[in-house]
């Protein structure tokens, strides 16, 4: 070992010493370097964005087209009818979506049983989740087809009666007409949270099957032995004993309610007249649309989306800070 | 993709073959219509320039219509090919506007398409000059269901009371006069056009597109008033506002409704739909001013240079090429539109001779209220159209409304 050099024989080189401390950071940098160039950068482009006005043009040689405005997008979002029917119709989603949460918990329980067959009936239960939201819109917008839809025929068979016309063909005649949900600014957007509320139960139900799986048995049996029975049973023994399950549905519900852009681009790409737009879908529409072309302003109704999804997110990191420190 | 990954095996080939790439120039042609027709139409044409000019390496880009939306805002500065094509209108404004179209006059000058190509000239002005040389265009109007006017007995209406009557008609024997699709919103700014055309004239279209007259102003106000006429006393079929323009073809295949407010591309969307030519039938739009010249809708389709091209010279050959009298008239008759050749021939179809009568007498040409006013105030505008047409007591609202937008988008 004579002729080894120097610096080696001082003991454990730096990269041993530390070794606890760099392993991990060494994995995570891919993961860093795609979420900094995938994530970060662009937040805080569209950040700067939204204070020029742009129509996503660079001249010929290449320099953006775009003036700096300040914050005048902001002034006019606050004065643009469409920007308060996105939001009106993002909080209309974030209740109604909540509904997943309990349906959810009550088709777990009544899936919970040991009959023979259950795996096949818990798996068609969550089907919808597995199939993608853009099929369920399709398929949620047949269904509500005034025409050749399930509601369409429906009401046909009640309110309408057959008739031959003019030219000899098929056609109804009807006392009322049809009603045509996606269509109707009062019920397009009930029509789509209905839509996607299907395969969000499927997702809530299925993290609170896993959720009933660990019940403690010996809870429930002394439960039992105190008398406690149906709702008391599940209201003060079991849901206290689901809440890692309903927090996990509660912030998936609320990520998947703030996100809903591919059931109203396939269902009805925010129409009619822009009545049932969120956010996410009105940012796409007057960005990146056919009759977009200004990203600035687009850019301002996504940080305004970004805003309110950030204040969900903190509270839901603070809260599993919260319970972390709680448990150690 | 396919078809650019074989162009450009060919260009590479080609290049190789010929040792020195620079003796063959290579001229770059972007088009957007991959569907049968149209597609035919391009490639017979690019082949009869490449017959003509040998010299000429010609590499050819199809891509599909929205995606070439899309995809020139980035190619125009990126990777500009030497001829692309676009629509005119107030489409080519933000290009224009940001340089990255160059000005073709000389093309129109030593072509004689001023006089040639006159009735889409001013549409293909901006700032003074001309960018782009149209290739076809097509014409708008009331196609209808010959067999149920004549079981009606019904003519033709010239006016605006003869289609009130026949609508009357219509309506006492359960047949819906007009079908439309608006989920896609642009077919109801196909009707709002004519309404307004008819009432007011091409100056007031021109001036409502650009921004110089309110909507609120009284003459708008008339033609909304009209339109809530036609919707009361003639009617359209329900659940438009569920349907895109080709699921609004059935209620008139199957008869339920008996006229329809399209482009002529639509014919196509009728033979299919089990139509026969003898069923079908076209009509301008009937008066309803008569002190008002008649203008039409035609939105023309056209090929412009950017300003990156490479190849420039070649690029003008093309260009004073798809304007050709001989070309058009080929073209147009593979794609069943008209050609703007004022010298061009055109095909027996009875809807194209029909359009062909329609637009040479025609005193101004409109483009479609979506290609003439600026993207964001288009889409404002039809979803008022749509809104009004579902509930026309909304008519003040929208008006008011539309201001604002107005005042917001041309300033």
């Amino acid at each position: 070992m004579a002729d080894a050099p120097m610096h080696q024989t001082h003991g454990p080189s730096w990269i041993k010493r530390n070794k606890l401390a760099v392993t991990p950071w060494l994995f995570l940098i891919p993961a860093l370097i795609f979420f900094t160039i995938y994530v970060v950068l662009p937040i805080f482009e569209s950040l700067w964005l939204s204070l020029y006005e742009w129509n996503g043009l660079y001249d010929v040689d290449g320099n953006s087209t775009a003036t700096w405005i300040g914050f005048q997008n902001y002034v006019k979002l606050m004065d643009d009818p469409n920007f308060w029917t996105s939001l009106r119709n993002n909080i209309a989603w974030l209740v109604l979506y909540m509904l997943a949460v309990p349906v959810g918990l009550f088709i777990a329980l009544f899936l919970n049983q040991t009959v023979s067959g259950m795996r096949f009936y818990k798996s068609m239960f969550f089907f919808p989740f597995v199939i993608s939201q853009v099929v369920v819109g399709l398929i949620f917008g047949w269904f509500y087809n005034p025409d050749f839809g399930v509601v369409g025929t429906v009401w046909k068979a009640l309110f309408c009666e057959e008739t031959v016309n003019l030219v000899g063909n098929t056609t109804f005649k009807c006392a009322r007409p049809v009603p045509d949900i996606l269509s109707s600014e009062q019920w397009a957007t009930y029509g789509i949270i209905f839509a996607g509320l299907w395969p969000q139960i499927a997702y809530c139900m299925i993290l609170y099957l896993t959720g009933l799986n660990n019940v403690a048995p010996d809870q429930v049996e002394a439960a039992r032995l105190d008398g406690a029975k149906k709702w008391k049973m599940l209201w003060y023994v079991i849901i206290p004993q689901l809440k890692p399950a309903t927090f996990i549905a509660v912030v998936v519900t609320v990520i998947g309610a703030l996100r809903s852009f591919d059931m109203i681009a396939i269902m009805t790409q925010g129409g009619p007249y822009g009545s049932t737009n969120v956010l996410s879908h009105y940012m796409y529409e007057v960005a990146i649309s056919e009759y977009g072309e200004r990203y600035g302003y687009g850019s301002a109704v996504a940080t305004v989306l970004f805003v309110i999804m950030l204040f969900f997110i903190s509270y839901f990191l603070w809260r599993m800070y919260q319970d972390e420190k709680g448990t150690r | 993709m396919v078809s650019k990954m074989k162009m450009t095996l060919a260009a590479l080939a080609s290049s190789v073959a010929l040792g020195t790439p620079a003796l063959a120039a290579d001229l770059v042609i972007n088009f957007d219509d991959l569907n049968p027709g149209p597609k035919q139409g391009f490639e017979d044409a690019v082949a009869k320039f490449k017959a003509e000019n040998p010299d000429i390496n010609v590499i050819v880009n199809i891509n599909d219509r929205e995606a070439h939306k899309t995809a020139i805002r980035n190619f125009l500065t990126a990777d500009a090919p030497d001829v692309t094509s676009w629509y005119p209108g107030n489409r080519m404004a933000p290009f224009v506007d940001a340089g990255l179209f160059q000005p073709v006059d000389d093309v129109w000058e030593e072509n004689g398409f001023n006089e040639d190509l006159a009735a889409i000239k001013a549409t293909m002005s901006r700032d003074g000059k001309i960018w782009g040389v149209p290739y076809s265009y097509y014409q708008w109007g009331i196609y209808y269901r010959k067999d149920i006017f004549d079981l009606l007995s019904l003519e033709e209406p010239q006016t605006w009371d003869e289609l009130m009557s026949a609508c009357a008609k219509m309506k006492e024997n359960d047949v819906t006069p007009f079908t439309i699709g608006t989920k896609f919103l642009w077919t109801a700014a196909g009707v709002f056009d004519y309404i307004n055309l008819r009432t007011n004239g091409y100056d007031v279209h021109n001036g409502l597109t650009a921004g110089e007259i309110k909507y609120t102003d009284e003459r708008i106000k008339a033609t909304f008033t009209n339109w809530e006429q036609l919707i009361n006393e003639c009617g359209f079929v329900d659940n438009h506002a569920s349907m895109s323009w080709q699921d609004a073809i059935a209620p008139f295949a199957n008869g339920d409704a008996a006229m329809y407010v399209m482009g002529n591309f639509a014919v196509d969307g009728f033979k299919n739909a089990g139509l026969t030519e003898d069923q079908i039938d076209f009509m301008p739009f009937p008066t309803i001013n008569a002190d008002v010249p008649p203008a039409e809708e035609a939105p023309a389709d056209a090929f412009f240079i950017p300003a990156n091209a490479k190849n420039v010279e070649d690029a003008k050959k093309f260009l004073a090429f798809v304007a050709r009298p001989d070309i058009q008239t080929e073209w147009n008759k593979t794609i069943g539109q008209l050609p703007i050749n004022s010298k061009a021939d055109i095909s027996d179809d009875k809807f194209i001779q029909e359009g062909f009568a329609l637009l040479n007498g025609a005193t101004g040409l409109a483009q479609f209220y979506d290609r003439d006013a600026p993207a964001a105030m288009a889409k404002a505008g039809m979803e008022g159209f749509q809104e009004f047409m579902l509930d026309t007591s909304k008519m003040d609202a929208v008006l008011e409304r539309l201001d604002t937008v107005q005042e917001e988008v041309y300033n």
